[in-house]
């Protein structure tokens, strides 16, 4: 089963332009009731009916844990994509009638540590809104170094700081300011775990600087906001399902099985879950993994594949759907 | 559907039994008529009108006494009640999931009203009548975890997610089948399962714990587990072992009937909205052999399926004193008819 056939029918209560690129869309349940509560760092898969397509992209919640009347989440507008986020920009107003999924923490805050390091990079500030309120009831002590390209991307910078005060720093790009890993990483009270969320480039580099200083993995943990890669179209054979699906160049092949009236599970839609793995019957060419779940052995296995991201290229593939 | 508790003791004189009609509706754990470890989990939809399938948190006429049971075990032994400090959160949790569920699905036994974070809950049957500050464990008489797990049957544990692992880091243990919750405390999911036999190498555990990691929450799992207990003994703890472990002893072919014990254990798999963390209910039902043999089908199958035992569970589940006998006096009621497929009884 997956989580989208438990979708939650919500009204859109409001939208707000927080700066040329990222929109805030709040949401409550149809009905008035409680949505479902949850921890600081989860996320909601948003459905998209886009004149005949249906998208559905996941978004980190920003609003308060502690809120149960409504959510908010902040899309930052991306016109090289597919057209989620546009759709997200374009089409969504106030009034207007959307469904979403129930809350998944893939990104959960680790309520042992001594202190909370957040370390956010433009859109990824997202979960980390909602982890510092958390963080912020428990009375537990943290701290969020925030980075964006230009004091006018910067969404939500000016608002946190009056909130959080000396717990936030900021860092503009424009303003050649910039993060400064090794020394925020190697000045730390024992018993710190740090968060990261950004840019592909900012993980990998808090992630290495956390490594060549010896902190222990457990206490390193980071969400790339991954989106299924566009590529080639190609063909899969669904053995159980007994048909013959194409993929196309802006699909995934996620979305192409679903299309198909195929069941399947799926979660985060982003290669961190796990949900959608699925069995290779055969494989004749090369598998793109792109997901943050399988392990070297089981990818080079060519046994194993992650439709929410991965692609195919070559002669014929064969799933156990 | 107003329930009779019974007044019953799981010690001492072990009057503990099934009613009639109670019979019916056990969890019969054994869908075919051979067993093996799989990773038997399904959603935990609700099934069957009166079956123990039908609501979140089972309340039967054992209740009462169960609770009676848990109350004299932690007064004896606080251990079996352990929390991590990180696990508070979870435990309001689990209080919100309990009470939330009980005043639906019993709405003539149970009573929540909520009032912002000022809760009022009655529990009719245990003559609780409390208002508490939802989160604010100094406005409740004990840790969340303890003040609900006191209230509602079966053993729990609260495990919590991190590193890609499950960690048993809470639980309220007074009804277990031979495992230590002080033992186990701070243990993940591979180093608390070390013990069984043959699932490793299956992959059981593999393939359950990444369905664990995302479980969704709103959408509960269920498997059962089962062994065998001789007398209807809620606590054969590894603590307790000297009060119990002699008991096995006692069985002859005269008394097996009333002696052994089929032990059920329904465990729920459930995602914690706040702490992120699952909590995983192990509910047990324990029915006579001479109870489980008033149905045909029970009967014919559970011959077939302890016949055919691998000798690893036989030795696993504690069961080699008695297993040759117990298959002998079952084999009387198998005719070698076929049995239908699934749990119920026909
Ligand atoms: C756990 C999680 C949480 C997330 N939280 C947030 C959040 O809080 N806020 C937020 O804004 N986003 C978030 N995201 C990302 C979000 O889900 C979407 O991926 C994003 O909004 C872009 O969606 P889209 O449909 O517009 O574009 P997509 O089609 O998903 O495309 C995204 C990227 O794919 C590439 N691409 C797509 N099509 C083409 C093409 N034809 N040619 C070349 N390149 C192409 C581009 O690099 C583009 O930037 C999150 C993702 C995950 C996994
Ligand atoms: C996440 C919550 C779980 C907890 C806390 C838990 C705990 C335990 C414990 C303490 C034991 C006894 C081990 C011993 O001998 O000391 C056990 C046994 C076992 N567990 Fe789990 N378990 C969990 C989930 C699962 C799941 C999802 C499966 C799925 C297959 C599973 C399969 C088994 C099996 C097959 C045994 C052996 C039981 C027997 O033969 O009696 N467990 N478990
Ligand atoms: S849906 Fe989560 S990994 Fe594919």
């Amino acid at each position: 089963m997956s989580a989208s056939d438990h979708l939650i029918p919500v009204v859109v209560s409001n939208v707000v332009e927080v700066n040329p690129i990222i929109k805030r869309f709040e949401f409550k349940h149809v009905n008035g009731d409680e949505l479902p509560a949850f921890s600081g760092g989860a996320h909601i898969v948003v459905e998209m009916l886009d004149d005949g397509t249906k998208r559905k992209n996941p978004y980190s919640l920003m609003s308060s844990p502690f809120e149960r009347d409504q959510y908010a989440i902040s899309v930052r507008r991306d016109d090289t994509g597919r057209g989620g986020s546009k759709f997200m920009h374009e089409q969504v107003r106030p009034g207007m009638e959307m469904k979403i999924s129930a809350p998944v923490n893939l990104f959960s805050l680790d309520l042992r540590a001594k202190k909370h390091l957040m370390i956010a990079g433009g859109i990824g500030i997202t979960p980390f809104i909602a982890q510092m309120a958390q963080a912020d009831k428990l009375g537990v002590p943290f701290e969020l170094h925030y980075a964006a390209r230009s004091v006018s991307q910067a969404a939500y910078m000016d608002s946190l700081a009056d909130r959080f005060g000396d717990h936030v720093s900021c860092y503009c790009d424009d303003q050649g300011e910039g993060v400064d890993f090794e020394t925020l990483l190697s000045s730390q009270p024992l018993g710190t775990h740090v968060y990261v969320c950004g840019p592909k480039g900012m993980i990998e580099r808090v992630v290495e600087t956390a490594t060549h200083l010896g902190w222990p993995a457990a206490h390193v943990h980071f969400e790339h906001f991954l989106a299924p890669p566009v590529g080639e179209p190609f063909e899969v054979h669904l053995v159980k399902a007994g048909i013959d699906i194409t993929v196309g160049a802006e699909q995934s092949l996620l979305e192409a099985v679903e299309a198909s009236g195929t069941p399947i599970n799926c979660m985060c839609r982003g290669g961190a879950c796990g949900q959608c793995e699925t069995a290779v019957v055969a494989c004749d060419g090369e598998i793109m993994h792109n997901d943050h779940w399988l392990d070297e052995e089981q990818r080079a296995s060519k046994q194993l594949i992650m439709p929410c991201v991965s692609r195919f290229r070559g002669k014929r593939l064969e799933l156990d759907l | 559907m107003t329930i009779q508790f019974k007044d019953e003791s799981f010690r001492g004189d072990f009057s503990y039994a099934n009613s009639p009609s109670n019979i019916p509706r056990f969890p019969f754990p054994f869908p075919e008529d051979e067993y093996m470890y799989s990773t038997n989990i399904e959603p935990h939809h609700a099934a069957r009108a009166g079956s123990p399938f039908e609501n979140a948190f089972d309340v039967d006429e054992h209740y009462v006494a169960e609770m009676k049971d848990r109350a004299l075990v932690l007064a004896e032994d606080p251990g079996r009640c352990q929390a991590l400090p990180h696990m508070e959160t979870a435990g309001w949790d689990f209080v919100e999931l309990v009470m939330v569920s009980k005043a639906r699905d019993y709405p003539d036994l149970f009573k929540l009203t909520m009032d912002g974070d000022r809760w009022h809950w009655i529990n009719k049957p245990l003559q609780i009548d409390d208002t508490f500050t939802f989160g604010d464990s100094s406005t409740l008489p004990c840790h969340p975890m303890e003040y609900i797990g006191r209230q509602v049957q079966g053993d729990h544990a609260i495990l919590d997610q991190r590193d890609g692992n499950l960690w048993l880091d809470a639980g309220i243990i007074t009804a277990q089948a031979d495992w230590s919750l002080d033992f186990d405390v701070g243990m993940n999911f591979f180093e608390w399962h070390a013990p069984v036999p043959l699932a490793h190498e299956l992959g059981v555990f593999q393939r359950a714990l990444k369905f664990l990691l995302t479980l969704p929450q709103g959408q509960p799992s269920r498997r059962l587990n089962w062994t065998l207990t001789v007398n209807p003994r809620l606590d054969t703890s590894p603590e307790n072992y000297p009060k119990w472990g002699p008991d096995r002893m006692t069985v002859t072919p005269e008394n097996i009937g009333e002696k052994v014990h089929l032990r059920v254990e329904l465990q729920t798999f459930w995602r914690l909205p706040r702490s992120n963390a699952i909590l995983f209910p192990i509910r047990t039902y324990l029915m006579a052999m001479n109870e489980v043999v008033t149905q045909p089908k029970w009967a014919r199958r559970i011959h077939r399926v302890m016949r055919d035992l691998r000798p690893e569970l036989v030795e696993y589940k504690g069961l080699s004193r008695y297993h040759p006998i117990l298959v002998e006096w079952l084999s009387q009621f198998d005719d070698g008819a076929p049995t239908s497929p699934g749990i119920f009884p026909d």
